[in-house]
């Protein structure tokens, strides 16, 4: 039995090492694999993983630029920032938002509008973006949230630029304003391939010099490597490459006059367009009613927008770029100039006006405004008292491509270039345009006819012009036949470097001077002078203390029946018509020319004439105006113009 | 004179149970773990440090204990023990306490205990007693009941759930029956009924079992959910290079990256500011247990000292591979801590109660053979 025990233990224990050294082979095999696992992962793909693990800890925040100022001419500031503390949110990295905002509602107020702005950004943000919930947080409110931050994981107080309009309304319309990044903003930057540039950038220009400029007033974003942990904290910064702020804007605009220009409309519409001759810097630039940017930069409430958007008095359409309205008599002067250039006319040639222009063979005919005419009319007299019958004879003797062909050169019916995008062309008519214009209508309805020539011929009918190319085309005779292109920017100051680059210099070139003789334009500079002093604009410049030149216009909205006398009273106000007044002054030296337009304002000499002369008081002799005197007396006159 | 016997005397009285080579490993092992437990506790406070060596201090006490304790003694305790620790299960299953969604503890009056962690040593000190009693010629019928002694306590833990324990209180007693000598062909014909099985215990598995199966094969699929746990320790393991960013230098672990990173994920802290340099000093060490171990297993002079001390050893390396094998990627989740490394008491008493176990065969053999 013992044998057979020891035995049984010798092959138990031989059993039991054969089991053992079995057991160590896997546990080789084991710890190899392991081994060479951790050779896999530490010595072949180190780089990567040691690249995994740089991504995790360092984090690229975007340093955004201050934005650059726009100035005044005089250096007033138009487009200032300031900083104020926002409360923001990284949403991924909150689990109940909705939650967390009620907890939030007792440290920091939250209003429903803020909400709802913030569900609105929160479906249109990218993920990882940390997104405002509430802007200009009280100091208490700072204080407040502070100490419970712990709290509220995700949630974080930065201090924010916001952009500020000091001047409210003023210059508005030349301005913009610069709003929220929206999706077809940032299909633009991505386009223009500026995304890395505007990361953390979250407002852009959106119209006026804040949308053209946008490229000068942005700047460059910098950047902070910052280490972060896990949980998304900033733990401490790296590197830093310090942004580059935008360029200051130095424009041409002169608030103080733009302030004038603008109180002198009061509560109604139209525009104002004044510009230094010789240098084409847009000294005003007026459309009313205007708005308030403020208001755009958090993001509008839908509240003001809906008001802004519906108004019929229309404050976000800019008049002087984008309203496109009849010239009216204004047009006067730049036909007669055509006609002396083409040599249709001379100076001595004279008609006499009987009152009634008509057509061999056609029943139709055409009123001057004075019943009885203006007897004996040579050209000069034709502006200086705004004869409707010397311009439809002449009308009636040129081919209106002619015409077109003149006044295109002096810039109606095509950008004036301005600096600012947005201007409309307006409708300079011609064969080609009417048939292109009535492209649909039947043969009979797409020809020219001499009727058309005539209507055009004292600046209504089709003509359509925006008091931009009005002024420019003003301020291209008073310059005496060049042409500077308008801008709104006169200098660019570099934040950097602090080194100025005046637009001036480099739109020296785009003076064009046109092929004109100069006795004829100094023919028509004459006849506006004398508008001032004879004619109809003599009233409104009594007594001026300088020289001026003008033109009165009064353009029809209403088209006034054969034989019927137009009655400003009769009509609602939305049909009156437009008045306009385009000057410059002192009229041998001109410094500034420009554009009136009072939409339905009546007689451009009662309506729009007085306008001018405020602000050439104003611009020239410092003279603050009595706006209580300029308001037009209704039906005072019974000429149209 | 008798001053110096006097210290001789106790001397030798505190150390003629313990094991040289193992003794100097484990001190190494504490110092490392001390270090890493420091840097994954952030590197500023010395809490958890303190705590882990209170939890070394304590486990070396049992475990001098239980080194000298004789075989003979441990085999007295086995059925004791493992009733225990089986009631103490069944009243888990009954009157446990739920802590995250988890039924492992139970409120024993004084402390709250987790009696899953009994059973990792009562297992193995139980069949071995079995099969030692056995050992005139072993029959079909005596695998048989070993097999039903291993399942019905693993089962148990497995229903906690707490998958992790019960592979490792399963594969204790799996290695004393495997090292008792079963023949492979029952043990190839049980793994193909296993590997046979796993398309109906599928469906009764947890969903987070599953889903850490699905991470394993992919973790790529769930890189916010639970594959976030294996991609961030890979990538402070990858990240740390062959010398390693050096002690709290470790970006992943410093900046909490890693998840448990002082528990079940310590081994990727120590990866990621060690290198590659350091995870082989750490196989070697564990190396040097397991070949120790088995060493005073071939060399026990009884059966049931044999099958304990090659079991526990077994059960070391389980510990050691199971983890390792999860925190660099080759294994799925499951929660065991790093072997000696891991900041946590329970652990560390048991691996040194089985350190103990193994002290105590290797200082005995002569008596227990005269």
């Amino acid at each position: 039995m013992i044998g057979t025990i020891i035995r049984n233990r010798e092959l138990e224990i031989n059993v039991f090492r054969s089991r053992a050294l079995f057991a160590g082979l896997v546990i080789l095999i084991a710890f190899s694999a392991v081994a060479a696992r951790l050779v896999y992962l530490q010595v072949i793909k180190r780089d990567h993983y040691h690249t995994l693990a740089e991504a995790n800890r360092i984090s690229l925040l975007p340093v955004v630029p201050n934005r650059g100022l726009i100035l005044d001419r005089h250096n007033e500031v138009l487009a200032a920032n300031y900083s104020a503390y926002t409360l923001e949110v990284m949403p991924s990295r909150v689990k109940n938002l909705d939650a967390m905002l009620e907890e939030l509602n007792a440290i920091v107020e939250i209003q429903p509008r803020d909400k709802r702005r913030f569900k609105r950004l929160l479906e249109e943000s990218k993920n990882f973006e940390s997104l405002p919930i509430r802007n200009r947080l009280t100091e208490e409110e700072v204080a407040r949230f502070a100490v419970n931050r712990y709290r509220f994981p995700g949630f974080e107080i930065r201090p924010r630029l916001f952009r500020n309009y000091p001047q409210g309304d003023v210059a508005s319309h030349a301005l913009g304003y610069i709003g929220r990044i929206n999706d077809a903003d940032l299909k633009r930057i991505e386009d223009a391939d500026l995304s890395s540039n505007y990361r953390g950038t979250d407002h852009i220009g959106k119209l006026g010099i804040e949308g053209s400029y946008e490229n000068e007033l942005h700047g460059n974003t910098g950047t902070e490597q910052m280490e972060i942990d896990a949980g998304g904290r900033a733990m401490r910064s790296l590197a830093t490459t310090a942004p580059v702020a935008g360029n200051n804007l130095t424009l041409t605009l002169d608030i103080k006059l733009q302030k004038v220009a603008e109180q002198l409309f009061g509560e109604g519409r139209g525009s104002i367009v004044a510009i230094e001759p010789a240098t084409g810097e847009i000294l005003a630039l007026v459309s009313k009613p205007g708005f308030d940017p403020n208001l755009f930069v958090d993001g509008i409430d839908p509240q003001n927008w809906d008001l802004l958007n519906t108004s019929a008095d229309r404050p976000l359409l800019n008049r002087a770029l984008r309203g496109a309205y009849p010239p009216g008599s204004t047009l006067k002067p730049f036909l007669a100039l055509s006609a002396l250039e083409s040599g249709k006319r001379t100076t001595q040639q004279s008609i006499s006006d009987p009152g009634v222009f008509r057509l061999p063979g056609v029943a139709h005919y055409w009123n001057d405004d004075k019943p009885g005419g203006h007897g004996v009319v040579d050209m000069h007299k034709s502006i200086v008292i705004s004869c409707d019958t010397y311009y439809y004879q002449l009308a009636s003797e040129t081919d209106i491509d002619d015409t077109a062909k003149f006044l295109r050169s002096l810039g109606f019916g095509t950008k004036t270039g301005i600096d600012i995008d947005g201007e409309l062309e307006g409708i300079l008519p011609s064969k080609q345009w009417k048939s292109n214009r009535f492209a649909k209508a039947t043969s009979e309805a797409r020809k020219w006819y001499v009727g058309d020539s005539i209507s055009a011929g004292i600046g209504q009918g089709y003509n359509s012009f925006t008091p931009l190319q009005l002024a420019h085309a003003t301020a291209t005779i008073a310059n005496d036949g060049v042409a500077m292109r308008p801008r709104l920017v006169r200098q660019i100051t570099d934040a950097a470097t602090g080194k100025i680059k005046s637009t001036a210099e480099a739109d020296v070139n785009k003076a064009t001077p046109l092929a004109l003789k100069t006795e004829n334009v100094a023919f028509i500079k004459a006849a506006m002078a004398a508008v001032t002093k004879d004619g109809t604009g003599a009233r409104a410049f009594a007594n001026a203390g300088y020289t001026s030149a003008g033109k009165t216009g009064t353009a029809q909205v209403y088209g006034v029946k054969r034989g019927e006398k137009y009655v400003a009273g009769r009509v609602t106000e939305k049909l009156r018509d437009h008045a306009w007044y385009i000057a410059y002054a002192p009229a041998d030296k001109p410094t500034i020319a420009l554009a009136v337009m009072v939409e339905n304002g009546g007689f451009g000499g009662a309506a729009a004439a007085p306008i001018a002369r405020a602000i050439l008081d104003f611009y020239l002799l410092g003279k603050k105006p009595d706006i209580t005197k300029i308001k037009p007396p209704e039906n005072e006159s019974d000429s149209r113009d | 004179m008798n001053l110096i016997a006097a210290i001789n005397r106790v001397f030798y009285i505190l150390t003629r149970r313990l094991d040289g080579p193992l003794m100097v490993t484990i001190i190494v092992l504490a110092a490392i773990s001390l270090t890493v437990v420091f840097s994954a506790s952030g590197g500023d406070t010395f809490d958890r440090a303190a705590g882990q060596l209170r939890n070394f201090c304590v486990a070396l006490v049992v475990m001098w204990i239980v080194a000298n304790m004789s075989p003979l003694m441990l085999m007295r305790l086995a059925i004791p023990v493992f009733l225990v620790g089986l009631a103490l299960l069944i009243g888990v299953a009954v009157f446990g306490e739920t802590r995250n969604n988890a039924r492992r503890w139970l409120n024993v009056g004084m402390a709250v205990i987790q009696p899953s962690e009994i059973m990792k040593i009562a297992m193995p000190l139980l069949l071995a007693w079995y099969f030692h009693k056995r050992e005139e010629g072993l029959r079909l019928a005596d695998y048989a009941i070993a097999g039903l002694l291993l399942v019905v306590p693993s089962a148990l833990v497995m229903r906690q759930p707490d998958l992790g324990t019960a592979i490792l209180i399963f594969s204790a007693g799996f290695f004393v029956i495997f090292l008792a000598g079963i023949s492979w062909k029952i043990l190839i014909a049980a793994a193909v009924a296993a590997g046979a099985a796993i398309p109906f215990i599928w469906p009764f598995l947890h969903d987070y079992q599953k889903q850490r199966v699905y991470t394993l094969l992919d973790p790529t699929t769930d890189p916010l959910g639970a594959g976030y746990h294996i991609i961030q320790s890979t990538i402070a393991i990858g990240s740390g290079g062959l010398l390693g960013k050096g002690w709290l230098a470790g970006s992943q672990a410093q900046l909490d990256f890693i998840p448990e990173r002082s528990t079940d994920f310590i081994f990727a802290v120590y990866g990621e500011e060690f290198g590659l340099v350091g995870g082989l000093l750490l196989l070697a060490l564990y190396l040097v247990i397991i070949g120790r171990g088995l060493m005073i297993a071939m060399n026990a002079s009884t059966t049931f000292s044999r099958l304990l001390s090659g079991a526990v050893t077994l059960s070391f390396f389980t510990y050691a591979f199971v983890n390792m094998g999860m925190v660099t990627g080759i294994l799925p989740v499951v929660g065991v801590p790093l072997p000696l490394m891991s900041y946590g008491g329970t652990a560390i008493l048991s691996l040194f109660i089985g350190i103990g176990i193994l002290m105590s065969v290797s200082t005995h053999k002569q008596l227990v053979a005269t």
